[in-house]
């Protein structure tokens, strides 16, 4: 084996080595208290988006986050389709939210979740592409001395067509950035893309397996000092006072200071010192009104709610009552959904150094723009003076869009003006305070006529709802329509059916835990009571499910597609292997139809998934292998919260605190995902978090098709499947 | 002091006896390619080689490592990050936030040295490593793919 020598880098300051190798620049820097603002960020900037250096070297820049999803490449893919560069010469970097503010949001938005880092800013940067490459041609042809309309460009070369004379773009590039941009764009059509649709590797693959890739946790500034911090495990708790004598003279310890009247923190020289310190501390908390909260009270107040007379619509036709009154057949069923954490692997984090002139924060987030606003809030500085420098994030899922922990940095990094504090949570912090699946239940009622077919759905769901805890602005006339994902009328989260008469109301019910964005968010539970509930109307009709389906798909073709696609890849009609049984679950959401057939089998109680093919239909895919590097990953994500993922509350606190209690999927039970991409294009469909929803209710159909026995309520755990 | 064999390099370092060997290596030695995940030995996010073995280094003390036994973190895999294992995972790209993956990898070189050719029951048993992104099926192939490589000479 080959060993390198060690390099005792502990004080170096990494963030500026770390980058290169792979071509790709992170775009960190240290702020100089001198440097001023300027419009463009560099001369040679033929727009917000594209750098060329005289070397051909392509800087595309990327304002949405990469955390794993690849959308750094497929966002780099786009905007060098239109620029017509050489793809080898591409390199990328992460403008700043501060940057962004200064520039009028030249960038656009910097959030990144809800499946839309393609599909919202696909548009603005291909043509930021094209803009660019006009640029490059206008130039070329300027110092060729011919008309612009004979040049065409490939590959980063401008080519005069009738002479066959060229220009590189590095050669150009000086000139085309004088230019004063075209006032108008065309972009390609699709069928003429060369780039766009090929499954071309990722531009961040080789840090990342070598170890060079920075992530939060190893970021080290000049003079640093790690910070370990616990607040109140009990939501809405604060805290009331910790023996601070007790810890002081341990190893390595600076400073103990409180956070808020939330939490309290250690910093220390390291941050094995630091949380060694922070768990030797004695606090005293203040639990606040929520102590008695548990997972049967928030049980009981969901199961309330299914009864309650008042519920906001979120979708109706005809006249569901008469419908169910006047069926042959009637079909009830209740369904729970817990809370989930996210788990990222790597956990919350943020380094802030706070001056009394400047704040900078060096922080994973999948939202620039919002954990900015938090600088300038916990800093207490003009907006112009504080700055968030992105990272990539070890895990987002919807987690790191929300700042709670870029706060916290910030106002510990205050106390102790001029150094920079880097805080990690641990793990049990992490889990104690997440913004955690919302919890629901619902209960189904369907009626079918003498014939079997569907007459009426009538779905009442209860329990809690995102907007209302984190952005109550979003609330139509006080509904959160995103609690009816993949159940609505019409839009990205269409339900697949039609059906004649039809009820869909949710009564919001919040418990006192916080609930955020979770991959894939409402779509997850709604698709398991959807789609299993279906199944069971099937049952009930002594109808085949994919034919009970197909009946109520006549008006979704695209859906519909997608279903036909798993079952005949599948094999559906045809006999598994013994012992195997298999599951079907559809559904639209983030603008794309997937689904998945799911193959299982339970010996001795015990469920073993053997096999999923997914289909999805996204539009365009950008890159068809990333594209099935999110489908096999979403199942992971979907199949560890059906399994495992259940977060349960006692004294008003989560008791799940590890990876140990917190389980989630391992190769061992991994089944063999089959992706099928099958882009019908002409719309722009999200990828990152579809199929999960369609992973847990196939394969919960699938564990029906084996035992009998309907699973409601998940997780499913250590369950014995052979209790009926 | 304490005497480490690091990566082929010896060092010395002041540390407290009881911490883990994870956090001298990310702190005292700045070697930032193994993570913390759990802190508690169930992710892997943390997996470095002693005197071959895969282990978990948040939940081994430092001083339970003496300086005859050679660790070797991520960093020390290869000299260019060419290992077999390690050009697998760049072919089929593996990782995807890359958060678990020196962990995973080091887990994967320590099984191919034990059992060139692992079949996939023998990869369910030795990789217990968590992956949140669900890398799992690109590991699996990525196994294999390094396996055929090294038992073809390496190449
Ligand atoms: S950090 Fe060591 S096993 Fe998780
Ligand atoms: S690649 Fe993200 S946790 Fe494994």
């Amino acid at each position: 084996m080959e060993r390198v020598p060690l390099t005792l880098s502990r004080r170096d300051f990494v963030i500026g080595t770390t980058a290169a190798g792979v071509g790709l620049s992170l775009g960190l820097y240290l702020p100089s208290a001198s440097a001023t603002p300027e419009m463009a960020d560099d001369t040679r900037e033929l727009n917000a988006w594209v750098v060329i250096e005289p070397d051909d070297t392509v800087i595309i820049r990327i304002a949405r986050s990469e955390m794993g999803q690849g959308t750094l490449t497929g966002l780099a893919q786009l905007v060098a389709e239109e620029l017509e560069c050489d793809w080898s010469k591409v390199t990328t970097e992460y403008p700043t939210p501060g940057r962004n503010r200064i520039r009028d949001r030249v960038w656009g938005s910097f959030s990144t979740g809800g499946s839309r880092g393609i599909r919202s800013s696909q548009q603005y940067v291909r043509e930021g592409g094209a803009l660019a490459r006009m640029l490059l041609v206008g130039a070329a042809a300027d110092r060729l001395g011919v008309a612009e309309a004979e040049c065409r460009a490939a590959d980063s070369v401008v080519t005069h067509v009738p002479s066959g004379r060229s220009l590189r773009y590095g050669e150009v590039a000086g000139d085309a950035a004088k230019r004063a941009p075209p006032d108008s764009v065309t972009l390609k059509d699709p069928r003429d893309w060369k780039l766009i649709g090929r499954p071309v590797k990722r531009l961040d693959t080789h840090a990342k397996v070598t170890g060079e890739q920075v992530y939060g946790t190893d970021l080290t500034l000049p003079g640093m000092l790690n910070a370990s911090i616990r607040a109140c495990p009990v939501f809405g708790g604060t805290l009331k006072s910790f023996d601070e004598a007790r810890v002081r003279d341990m190893p390595g310890v600076r400073a103990v200071v409180r956070v808020d009247d939330t939490a309290v923190a250690v910093v220390a020289d390291t941050w094995w010192q630091a949380d060694t310190a922070l768990r030797a501390l004695p606090v005293v908390w203040d639990q606040g009104p929520n102590s008695a909260v548990s997972s049967a009270s928030i049980a009981a107040l969901l199961r309330e709610g299914l009864d309650a007379h008042d519920a906001f619509v979120g979708n109706r036709a005809g006249d569901v009552d008469a419908a169910l009154a006047g069926a042959a057949k009637r079909v009830e069923a209740e369904y729970a959904y817990p809370f989930q954490h996210h788990a990222t692997m790597e956990p919350m984090n943020a380094t802030a150094r706070w001056t009394h002139e400047r704040c900078d924060v060096w922080c994973p987030t999948q939202n620039g723009e919002a954990a900015l606003q938090a600088v300038v809030e916990a800093a207490g500085l003009p907006a112009g003076q504080c700055d968030v420098h992105k990272i990539d994030l070890g895990g987002g899922f919807g987690r790191r869009g929300f700042s709670d922990y870029v706060t916290q940095a910030v106002k510990i990094a205050r106390q102790l003006p001029g150094t920079p504090v880097k805080l990690i949570w641990s793990r049990e912090e992490d889990m104690r305070h997440g913004a955690y699946h919302p919890i629901t239940r619902a209960r189904l009622t369907g009626g079918l006529d003498a014939d079997g077919r569907l007459v009426g759905l009538r779905i009442r769901l209860s329990g809690q709802s995102i907007l209302a805890a984190v952005m109550p602005g979003a609330l139509k006339d006080g509904a959160d329509m995103v609690t009816f994902q993949g159940m609505l009328p019409d839009g990205d989260h269409a339900i697949s059916y039609s059906v004649p008469n039809l009820l869909i109301d949710h009564a919001m019910r919040n418990p006192p835990v916080p609930p955020g964005f979770w991959r894939g968010v409402n779509i997850n539970q709604n698709a398991i009571y959807l789609e299993c509930f279906v199944d069971e109307l099937a049952h009930a009709a002594g109808t085949d499910p994919l034919a009970f389906r197909r009946a109520l798909m006549v008006g979704h073709p695209r859906s519909l597609g997608v279903l036909n696609a798993v079952a005949e890849r599948a094999g559906w009609g045809t006999p598994a292997a013994a012992g195997v049984f298999r599951g079907l679950a559809v559904c639209k959401t983030f603008g794309s139809h997937v689904a998945a057939c799911a193959e299982v089998s339970v010996r001795d109680g015990r469920l073993k998934i053997h096999r999923i093919v997914a289909a999805t239909d996204c539009g365009y895919a950008v890159n068809p292998q990333q594209i099935e590097a999110q489908v096999e990953g979403s199942f992971v994500f979907g199949l560890s919260a059906m399994l495992y993922g259940g977060c349960t509350v006692a004294g008003g606190a989560v008791e799940q605190h590890n990876f140990d209690t917190y389980r989630s999927m391992t190769i061992a039970e991994m089944p063999q995902v089959e992706a099928i991409v099958m882009p019908s294009g002409g719309f722009w469909g999200g990828v990152g978090e579809p199929t999960i929803a369609v992973a847990a209710p196939a394969v919960l159909n699938a564990i029906f098709a084996a035992t009998g026995r309907r699973i409601r309520e998940l997780p499913l755990r250590d369950t014995d499947l052979r209790v009926a | 002091m304490q005497e480490l064999n690091i990566n082929g390099s010896s060092v010395a370092v002041d540390v407290d006896p009881a911490t883990p060997l994870l956090w001298v290596i990310r702190e005292q030695l700045g070697l930032t390619g193994s993570k913390y995940g759990c802190g508690i030995g169930v992710c892997g996010a943390c997996t470095v080689h002693v005197d071959g073995r895969a282990v978990r280094a948040c939940s081994l003390p430092v001083a339970a490592v003496t300086a005859g036994q050679a660790i070797v973190t991520i960093e020390g895999l290869s000299t260019n990050g060419d290992h077999p294992v390690q050009r697998a995972w760049d072919d089929l790209d593996v990782p995807q936030c890359g958060y678990c993956q020196p962990g995973m990898i080091m887990s994967v070189v320590a099984l191919l040295a034990d059992n060139p050719t692992p079949s996939d029951a023998d990869i369910d048993a030795a990789v217990t490593n968590i992956c949140r992104c669900g890398t799992f099926n690109r590991v699996r192939r990525g196994i294999h793919l390094a396996a055929e490589r090294l038992r073809d000479g390496g190449a």
